[in-house]
């Protein structure tokens, strides 16, 4: 090793606090990348794997009852690979020890077989044996949230008759990796479960001998989905078709594809931010610590030392640093990714999730790290070489310091020395005063975005379980019913109020634009389920015409007074033409509403609803589910509470758990370049705080100057901050806005305050460190150094 | 001596001027002199007289406003420093001169064996560090680190720097400032025996007038010009000064 390499690693052991504070900069923005990355890559994977291995359908085509034979000749039509028929079938299940109503579907089997196409991933046990009509496989996280296994038994109710059902498996399927119910946001384990039975069984049970109700379809290699949607379309509407279906419009693709986006949009976004941030930070950094290093390098170069031979030698004191907090930035990523990846595994039923770091990602991070790095070093080594070794060697001219405002105005004179020394000293080095600002103002900001993630989402459900969704209970019935089924449910135990809603599932077309979702119909100002702006108004619906989310209008590029094609894709399947009659800026889902008593109109109909939302006295909830549970047209029973609870836990796992990672992450941010600007400064100035000392100055008169300057640095460093701050929100506002949620763009004065907190905290703890320093000043050792 | 012997160093006219915050410096004003092989020169002057800048010139150090600097290399080779550029004179330091600084100026974080290899290290033909430090007795200190070794033994460390890569020229900028009477002689005594053994051309600048006496030549720098040459007809022993 040759002796400027042992002097670099000698350097490195007596800058490692400040390395370890740059080396932590780096693996913070190192890190974001890797997790959000490796994260998003191995969900995409599992996705794609499962769906390949278990050959998930492209198209869907429910229908009410179409006879088996028509397969056949279906099956000859032009790019068509597999096809599939089955038995669907809605379901309500008893499991003995759990009061609460549960729903789920049922889907037929070929007997004893896998199905060809939506194959079992069997976790447990088998498929149910040929010509058994007892037996059922159940999925998984149903399974778990009641502890069931192979061989025990459930009660189901199919189609109004009781069946009692013996588990002969327990598995997951590429079409329910999201198992919520269809009318749920959220995955409710306890109360929705996917149940797979034999056809014959499940035909008889439900009256579809010699039928199916759903259709899969996998299409060949470059065949056109759109074109194949409209021939089976055509050929299968007299058994009452819906409509083709795609991926798109299956909720668990559809969900996932959503927690995709969200995550590539995090991905691209967040470390784009946090990377940039510690790259600049690095740069301003690795320059301040290479000016510091000026007498041994003009040392260096008076002996002849090349100015090439130089650069490559603080090069490498920064490509050191670099690479530590590069692979630091790795080692936590990826770490951290598994335990998320774990959390999304919750959620996401894969049948198998690998993670691996993406190479492209690892290049990525240290690529930019160490350009940043490079770069800083490079500006200050090149300034510090051009100039002739004498001048380094000499001490520095002393600074032309000059009378200012700051003497001639009454503050000014009104200052005692050392904060007249602190003030000047910021005045004489703007650009260094003003860089060690933005720096500590970027980590501000970053503190900021993370305070904002955490507190948009909370009041974004605040408000939808508040303000929007102020029913207990959401029922949806089996059938269109008449209104005055709402008369019934008024005189149920324990009903205090009941609004009833008619919905139909729909196509809004605007132009070549289409959107499939569902039209809502309730009371022309609904109590229950208020519809709200962003700022929390209630709007009431407006007399004829439809009102859509703002987020919906925008996809479907429409405006007020436009006018909307909507195609009904059940009943009568009517297309109609309304205007465009208002918007809403809601932040959660998108909607359709318009007033019940239209709707039934435009569907030609009397008086009839889906569903009713309930308003419930707690007390008597229990006897309230039970006789909700007899009633025979009940197919759903909603709880609000529990939805509440699901959504939150979901958001408290994964959004808020990144967040509070890159909250953590824009700590160790603020903390590394507040301690590394005092540092800095501290050597920077040692020798004229000795001189102070020797001069008689106490050491808490002296620490003053140098705590001065740090807190008035970081007191500058907080407004800029929020402003930043508010970009950085603004920013991941943008890029998280999508089908499920728009996070509302509202700053809280906790955000303002949690990011001047978090610098001043950082600011405190660097205080003591650079005060326990001060007391180790050698006096005499700095003085004898130069002239 | 010097009638017969070769110039090493050959200075004319030489100026520089420095700007310092809101002050122009004129340290040198015009400087014409003669260094020459093997021999001993002590350059006196008052703190401000020039000699730092001079010597510094011409140690590639720093560049001259006016005038030129030659030197001449032991085959005869001369190099023009006045015009030369960041990277010629780079050269030049590394080859043919050796620096010692009134502050020692070693590197706080390696050894003294570290320290002169540092220059070995580049060097063509150099003295093992273990040689070097042998010549100024710190043959026992090899691992010792700067904060560890007294003023006089930290200007011999750098003493041993400067000559472990054999230069033909070693200037010195105030040695002994730094130390006490007994350790600067023991300091000069080295220097003197190093010209003596190896031929080392040795320039000496100081403000302290007795070490004049030591010398092959005096120089007295005065305001940034040559006052008066004075050749000694005979060298007094360093171990014989006493101030």
């Amino acid at each position: 090793m040759s002796t400027l390499h042992r002097k670099l690693l000698r350097d490195l052991l007596r800058l490692k606090g400040q390395s370890l504070a740059i080396a932590a900069v780096i693996a913070s923005g190192v890190m974001t990348l890797i997790l959000a990355v490796t994260t998003l890559d191995a969900l995409t994977r599992a996705q794609s794997d499962f769906y390949a291995s278990h050959h998930y359908p492209d198209l869907f085509v429910d229908v009410k009852r179409a006879p088996l034979g028509l397969v056949d000749h279906l099956q000859t039509l032009d790019g068509v690979s597999r096809m599939a028929p089955r038995v669907r079938a809605g379901v309500r299940l008893a499991v003995t020890g759990f009061d609460d109503p549960v729903r789920g579907q049922i889907l037929s089997l070929p007997d004893g077989r896998q199905p060809s196409l939506n194959r079992l991933h069997l976790v447990a046990g088998s498929l149910p044996e040929a010509g058994r009509a007892d037996q059922a496989v159940v999925s998984d996280a149903f399974a778990e949230a009641h502890g069931l296994a192979p061989g025990d038994t459930l009660e189901a109710i199919i189609d109004g008759r009781q069946t009692r059902l013996r588990l002969s498996g327990i598995a997951r399927s590429p079409e329910v990796i999201y198992q919520a119910a269809p009318t749920d946001l959220l995955p409710d384990y306890q109360r929705y479960a996917t149940l797979w039975m034999n056809e014959r069984a499940l035909a008889n049970a439900f009256g579809m001998e010699g039928a199916f109700n759903q259709l899969l379809v996998t299409l060949q290699p470059g065949a056109d989905a759109a074109t194949l949607g409209n021939e089976l379309d055509q050929a299968l509407a007299r058994y009452g078709a819906t409509g083709t279906q795609t991926r798109h419009d299956q909720q668990s693709h559809r969900f996932l594809e959503e927690e995709l986006a969200q995550q590539r949009a995090q991905a691209a976004i967040l470390p784009t931010i946090f990377l940039a941030v510690s790259a600049f930070l690095l740069n301003v950094v690795m320059g301040r610590i290479i000016r510091t290093q000026r007498e041994p390098l003009a040392m260096l170069k008076a002996f002849g030392y090349r100015d090439g031979e130089l650069a490559r030698h603080y090069g490498l004191l920064a490509g050191l640093i670099v690479l530590l907090g590069w692979a630091l930035g790795v080692a936590l990523g990826a770490w951290a990714a598994r335990g998320l990846g774990g959390i999304y595994a919750e959620y996401f039923r894969f049948a198998e999730m690998h993670f691996r770091v993406p190479a492209w990602a690892m290049a990525l991070a240290l690529g930019v790290a160490g350009i940043a790095a490079l770069l800083g070093t490079w500006h200050a080594v090149w300034r510090a070489v051009r100039e002739p070794p004498a001048a380094a060697m000499r001490p520095p001219a002393p600074q032309r310091f000059r009378r200012t405002w700051l003497e001639r105005s009454a503050l000014g004179r009104g200052l005692g020395h050392e904060a007249r020394i602190v003030l000047r000293h910021l005045l004489r080095h703007p650009a260094k005063a003003g860089l060690s600002v933005a720096g500590i103002a970027l980590s501000a900001g970053l503190l900021m975005m993370g305070a904002y993630q955490l507190g948009a989402v909370d009041k974004m459900l605040d408000q939808q379980y508040r303000q929007v969704m102020r029913m207990d209970i959401e029922l949806t019935f089996s059938e269109v019913t008449p209104a005055r089924a709402a008369g019934e449910l008024r005189h149920q135990p324990g009903v205090l109020a009941v609004e009833t809603w008619r919905r139909v599932p729909v196509t809004l077309m605007h132009e070549h634009r289409e959107y499939r979702t569902s039209l809502l119909g309730t009371e022309a100002q609904p109590q229950l389920r208020q519809i709200l702006d962003i700022d929390g108004h209630p709007q009431a619906l407006p007399g004829d015409g439809v009102m859509l989310t703002r987020f919906l209008a925008e996809l479907l590029q429409a405006e007020v007074g436009d006018t909307l094609e909507i195609a009904v894709l059940d009943g009568r399947r009517q297309r109609l033409t309304l205007p465009l009659a208002a918007l809403v800026d809601e932040p959660i889902g998108v909607g359709a509403y318009l007033q019940r008593d239209s709707l039934n109109a435009l569907l030609g109909e009397g008086p009839a609803i889906s569903g009713a939302w309930l308003l419930v006295d707690p007390d008597q909830a229990d006897r309230l589910h039970r006789a909700l549970h007899q009633l025979p047209r009940v197919a759903g029973i909603g709880l609000l509470s529990e939805a509440e609870r699901g959504i939150r836990d979901y958001m408290d796992e994964t959004i808020l758990m990144f967040a509070l990672v890159f909250v953590a992450l824009a700590g160790s941010i603020a903390f590394g370049v507040i301690y590394n600007n005092a540092r800095i400064t501290f050597a920077e100035r040692a020798r004229e705080l000795a001189t102070l000392r020797v001069l008689g100055y106490t050491r808490s008169e002296v620490a003053r100057i140098l705590l001065g300057e740090i807190a008035l640095i970081t007191a500058l460093a907080i407004p800029l901050g929020w402003l930043i701050g508010i970009g950085f929100s603004a920013l991941l506002n943008q890029a998280f806005s999508n089908d499920l949620f728009r996070v509302p763009l509202v700053l809280t004065p906790y955000a303002f305050g949690f990011a001047a907190a978090g610098v001043i905290a950082a600011s405190l703890v660097v205080a003591v460190l650079v005060i326990r320093r001060l007391g180790r000043l050698d006096m005499i050792g700095v003085l004898k150094a130069v002239e | 001596m010097h009638d017969s012997a070769q110039a090493v160093f050959q200075t004319r006219g030489l100026k520089r001027f420095y700007q310092m915050g809101d002050v122009t410096i004129q340290a040198l004003r015009g400087v014409d002199l003669e260094l020459f092989s093997g021999e001993l020169v002590v350059m006196l002057g008052a703190s401000g007289s020039g000699k730092s800048t001079l010597l510094n010139i011409m140690g590639g150090l720093d560049s001259a406003s006016e005038g030129s600097v030659h030197y001449i290399d032991h085959s005869r080779h001369t190099h023009e420093l006045t015009h030369a550029s960041q990277r010629q004179l780079t050269e030049f330091r590394r080859h043919h001169v050796g620096f010692v600084f009134q502050f020692y100026n070693l590197i706080s974080s390696l050894t003294a064996r570290e320290n002169v290899a540092i220059v070995t290290d580049i060097s063509r033909d150099p003295m093992t560090p273990e040689e070097a430090l042998a010549m100024v007795g710190l043959e026992q200190r090899l691992d010792h680190f700067p904060s560890q070794l007294s003023g006089g033994e930290q200007q011999r460390v750098a003493i041993a720097r400067a000559i472990a890569k054999r230069p033909e020229v070693l200037l010195c900028d105030e040695p002994t400032g730094a130390l006490d009477f007994r350790t600067g002689i023991r300091v000069l005594e080295v220097l003197e025996t190093l010209n003596r053994t190896t031929g080392t051309t040795l320039a000496i600048i100081t403000h302290n007038e007795v070490i004049g006496e030591m010398a092959d030549r005096v120089i007295r720098l005065r305001d940034g010009q040559v006052g008066d040459i004075h050749a000694n007809t005979q060298r007094t022993p360093p171990g014989e000064l006493r101030w």
